[in-house]
């Protein structure tokens, strides 16, 4: 399959490339930039005139629910979610039931995942079997079964000598672990953030020392036993700035920010809107705007869906009650412009925290577009607007605080190991 | 933020779910038809026919006796018809959700839901979701609000200091855990009452609940200097684990009401409380049966006030 993409402009972030240029693909792999080599003969060509082509997109956490949750969401309908957002590799973290904590599991839902032939996927592994802060999994097994990393999703983990054992063991083969910072005694039973918001409606509240405490002990345990870490989902300007700090002390962590987070504060709920309950919680103005700096400074590394698709009857309860989480596979782009438009971001940088950066951190060989490069292609329309409606979302899960809006950035074509998976 | 979902399109009140939003000619319109109900439970017969014909349900998803015997003997003496159900000891057991059971009372023909909840946001919930024509009043939902309750304690307040424009109000107690103290809250700051004080430990005040317009005291003794008005609030037993208190011995000293601290307040202070009270915790008995305590009065204006609500939100259609 030989596939031309012409007349668009080509971002390619990690190779600082913002130009019109024509992109030819033979064999899954750019073959050349710019002219066409000799004796190409496209099957394909896609007229990009006005689009922009960029890298296919780099999801660090999208809950695809397989196995044990499939009335939540399934592989397919999540995979094919993926390439209609222009997300062509994804990380899924292992909050599955089963437990992504045996190898067995690993394989099959790699396996199940390329038999779809669509994004492809990289799971996490669990940190603890079962996820219960106890006992470590088999971290070796688990990476050669395709695991690019050990997570805890939101799962307590308690016991500071199982996370500095966690780190150490993680540390000995290299591998990354992925922790969400959550104390999870003042997170207890809370679902929104501590302050104006929680007060007004009655809700518990989650402070943001939830987050700076359990981020020293995570830091300190870092800086112990020299282990890669990667922070999820950094919702606090306090939070923020320890991370800041670390950095400049030198200290090997890497951090994402949920697409929601981005835009969203305490105030969106409302009066109790469900689709506003995420976790973290939505915090401050003044928190989201310090996230934003940290994006657009580098401290926080990328962007990522948090994806978790819930059904309608987990969400049709009041506020606590209701199941936490946003669909998000599709928005991750329209977001992400969204951002960049706001704060006078360039293209470029903003795009560079959707698809190389999370690639650096996955250490996968995605997220760029130079000659020899794995023709994972994203072309999209920056201009176009689309409404975000249940129907125009193919994820299962149509939960998202931003049902109604009108949002910028329409993916024209998803394009994953050479072949075209998404066209619109 | 979007439109407020208690008024209907031209603005009136399709439920009451919370004071927060509601206009100040709205909460005055409440209380003046509420002050013309008050007669009618005193004459011989206790009724006017202003809900002939229609069902009010008082659905409780968590128990209360006092508060829902009112709703049923407001909504009686309108003369409507009263159903009353306590929902935890019945379907929820059985994995019922919230909505099927509303949903089989709207197929029964109720015009009316008055419902309590432990969650906060419960009342929001069932409003969003019942059929256009029937009217949802909030009976307590969590910790968020109870409407009927703030009304009740404004309406007892302008009965015995009529200028509320010249008013220092304290409440005192575990404001993190009452809905009844936030919307009293809300219905003070609305009505123009120019100074609410709240005196409580910090671990039983909300994060930001200076935002909410009042003044925070840490102290009592401090607090209660010069108010016309002293707001008790409930405090319930299970405060006591948690590491909220210490004991229900050094909260009484710290926090409970006396005589030797209602001295403190103006001479002719009134005492309330939105019941029912823990004697020897938060409130001493010589105050609570004392010449100060409007407690008991709180309890019958409660019913004329319950009546005027259900009886605008009938008059009101979607």
């Amino acid at each position: 399959m030989k596939i031309h993409i012409k007349n668009g402009r080509l971002i390619d972030p990690k190779n600082n490339i913002d130009a019109i240029q024509d992109l030819f693909i033979a064999a899954g792999r750019v073959v050349a930039i710019g002219n066409s080599p000799a004796d190409f003969h496209a099957n394909q060509t896609l007229d990009a005139s006005g689009q922009i082509v960029c890298p296919g997109l780099v999801d660090l956490s999208a809950r695809l629910r397989e196995p044990g949750f499939e009335y939540k969401a399934t592989l397919e309908s999540e995979l094919r979610a993926a390439a209609a957002g222009g997300i062509t590799s994804l990380a899924c973290p292992p909050d599955t039931d089963p437990v992504l904590d045996e190898p067995g599991l690993v394989e099959m839902l790699k396996h199940r995942a390329k038999l779809l032939n669509l994004t492809r996927v990289y799971p996490l592994g669990a940190l603890t079997r079962q996820l219960e802060g106890k006992n470590l999994t088999e971290m070796c097994e688990l990476t050669e079964a395709g695991c690019v990393g050990f997570s805890h999703v939101t799962a307590p983990l308690i016991d500071t000598q199982v996370m500095r054992r966690a780190m150490q063991y993680a540390s000995t083969f290299g591998f990354t672990v992925w922790l969400h910072p959550e104390d999870s005694y003042l997170a207890r039973n809370g679902v929104a953030h501590d302050g104006e918001v929680a007060a007004r409606l009655g809700l518990t509240g989650i402070p943001a020392s939830a987050e700076t405490i359990a981020l020293a002990t995570i830091l300190t345990l870092a800086q112990e036993t020299g282990a890669r870490v990667h922070l999820c989902r950094i919702s606090s300007r306090d939070g923020l700035e320890m991370l800041r700090k670390a950095r400049q002390q030198g200290l090997p962590v890497s951090c994402d920010i949920a697409a929601n987070h981005l835009h969203l504060t305490e105030h969106d709920i409302g009066f109790f809107d469900p689709q506003c309950h995420l976790k973290p919680p939505l915090r401050s103005q003044r928190d989201r705007d310090a996230l934003r700096q940290g994006l657009a400074d580098g401290t926080i590394n990328a962007i990522c869906s948090d994806h978790t698709p819930v059904d309608d009857d987990a969400k049709l309860a009041p506020f606590a009650e209701s199941e936490p989480g946003a669909t998000g596979l599709e928005l991750l782009l329209p977001l992400t412009l969204k951002w960049a438009q706001e704060s006078g971001t360039p293209l470029v940088a903003a795009l560079a925290r959707i698809t190389s950066e999370p690639a650096a951190l996955l250490g996968i060989d995605a997220g760029h577009l130079g000659e020899g490069a794995c023709a994972d292609v994203c072309v999209f329309d920056a201009e176009e607007y689309w409404k975000v409606e249940r129907q125009s979302l193919l994820s299962q899960g149509k939960n998202t605080p931003f049902l109604g809006l009108e949002l910028a950035g329409k993916v024209r074509a998803t394009i994953v190991a050479g072949h075209l998976v998404h066209q619109a | 933020m979007p439109q407020n979902p208690q008024l209907n399109k031209n603005g009136e009140l399709q439920h009451l779910l919370s004071i927060e939003g509601l206009s100040k000619d709205i909460l005055r319109h409440i209380l003046d038809t509420a002050e013309s109900f008050t007669g009618v439970s005193e004459r011989e017969v206790k009724k006017v026919p202003l809900l002939r014909g229609k069902t009010v349900c008082n659905i409780f998803f968590e128990n209360s006796t006092r508060t829902r015997t009112t709703f049923e003997i407001a909504a009686k003496r309108l003369s409507a018809d009263v159903v009353s159900l306590n929902v935890n000891s019945s379907s929820q057991s059985k994995g019922e959700t919230i909505l099927d059971t509303v949903d089989n009372l709207t197929a029964m023909h109720a015009d009316m839901f008055v419902v309590r909840h432990s969650q906060s946001g419960a009342a929001h919930f069932i409003a969003r979701h019942v059929a256009p024509h029937i009217h949802v009043i909030n009976a307590g939902d969590g910790r968020h609000a109870h409407p009927t309750q703030g009304l009740l304690d404004v309406f007892t307040i302008r009965r015995y200091k009529p200028d509320m424009h010249n008013l220092r109000i304290a409440i005192v107690g575990d404001l993190l855990h009452s809905r009844v103290a936030r919307s009293e809250i809300h219905a003070l700051t609305t009505l123009g009452v120019p100074e609410v004080r709240v005196i409580a430990p910090k671990t039983l005040l909300p994060e930001c609940v200076d935002r909410m317009g009042v003044q925070v005291y840490h102290d009592m003794r401090e607090g209660l200097k010069g108010v016309d008005v002293v707001m008790m609030l409930r405090l319930q037993n299970e405060r006591m684990s948690g590491a909220l208190l210490s004991s229900a011995q050094e909260y009484f000293k710290c926090y409970g009401l006396t005589q030797e601290k209602l001295a403190l307040a103006k001479p002719d202070a009134i005492v309330m409380h939105p019941g029912p009270m823990n004697r020897g915790v938060e409130i001493d008995s010589a105050v609570a049966d004392g010449a100060q305590s409007v407690i008991l009065p709180q309890v019958t204006y409660g019913i004329a006030v319950r009546m005027a609500v259900m009886s605008i939100l009938a008059g009101n259609t979607e």
